[in-house]
């Protein structure tokens, strides 16, 4: 997303989309059925993936909607469903008094952490020049800025992690023939 | 726009750190896992912007990893609940002696 053109309405639909994360991550952690907190997450996801676009990074934003919002989500989902936890019960499970106090100081605390680091400079020579990101897109398209990295410099990473994500889907498979007999 | 996704990582990841305090029900405080970790990436995307596309490529690693952990942490859970019959973490005091 270019800067330069309409800045004022980019400026707009950050802000707008970071608010929209921000009410639905808090609606999320006040819900009391699993499913309600579970859709309201969906929908920060989505916001996220927006603000991805916003940020020059298309491919990150399209995998965000397709493997958080479309594949995690809907596997939080089908435990929710499996194990029946869907209507909120009769007992809220948010805890008390004092643990809501404890947890509102650790995160007045990180957030003050949080701030302080993001005012911390970095050196000049490390920062890209403005609109590079953008630039490189147009030249390149969405995928080949990552997709060079990924294949070059990370790609024993990338080796382990599609190991990893194989052998776990070899096991799911296990499982669910066990299940089934 | 560096500062800006900054401050709404920030407040995303103390949100998810928030719900994982004050939540008892273990599939919610998995879900505040998956929040952080998202406000995470944006803190990577937002990065990658000023300092160079490798930042992306982390986001690609964080999501595969959340992807195996949601898996794993999920088989758990629904092991837990068939030993249990409940997902509250109150009731899940094998720890404590």
């Amino acid at each position: 997303m270019a800067h330069g053109t309409l800045p004022l309405l980019y400026t707009f639909h950050f802000y707008l989309f970071g608010l929209i994360a921000i009410v639905s991550a808090i609606l999320f952690v006040t819900r009391r059925s699993p499913v309600a907190a579970a859709l309201w997450l969906v929908n920060t996801m989505f916001s996220l993936a927006a603000l991805y676009v916003l940020l020059d990074a298309q491919f990150i934003g399209a995998i965000q909607v397709l493997v958080y919002a479309g594949a995690i989500m809907v596997v939080f989902l089908f435990v929710i469903m499996l194990l029946n936890l869907g209507r909120a019960e009769a007992t809220t499970d948010v805890r008390g008094l004092g643990w809501k106090l404890i947890g509102g100081a650790v995160a007045l605390g990180l957030i003050a952490q949080l701030f302080a680091l993001t005012r911390s400079k970095t050196a000049l020579a490390l920062t890209l020049p403005q609109g590079y990101a953008a630039q490189q897109v147009a030249q390149t398209g969405a995928v080949a800025p990552i997709a060079g990295p990924l294949f070059n410099e990370y790609l024993l990473a990338f080796e382990g992690d599609e190991h990893s994500l194989a052998r776990r889907r070899r096991r799911r498979g296990v499982a669910g023939k066990t299940a089934r007999r | 726009m560096l500062a800006e996704a900054l401050f709404f990582s920030a407040v995303l990841f103390t949100i998810g750190v928030f719900g994982v305090l004050i939540r008892r029900n273990a599939i919610i405080v998995f879900m505040c896992v998956e929040l952080m970790l998202n406000a995470v990436n944006l803190t990577f995307v937002a990065f990658a912007q000023a300092y160079g596309a490798a930042g992306q490529v982390f986001v690609f690693f964080v999501m595969t990893v959340a992807a195996a952990e949601a898996a794993v942490g999920l088989a758990i859970i629904i092991a837990l609940f068939r030993h249990r019959q409940t997902v509250n973490l109150q009731n899940i005091n094998l720890l404590k002696g």
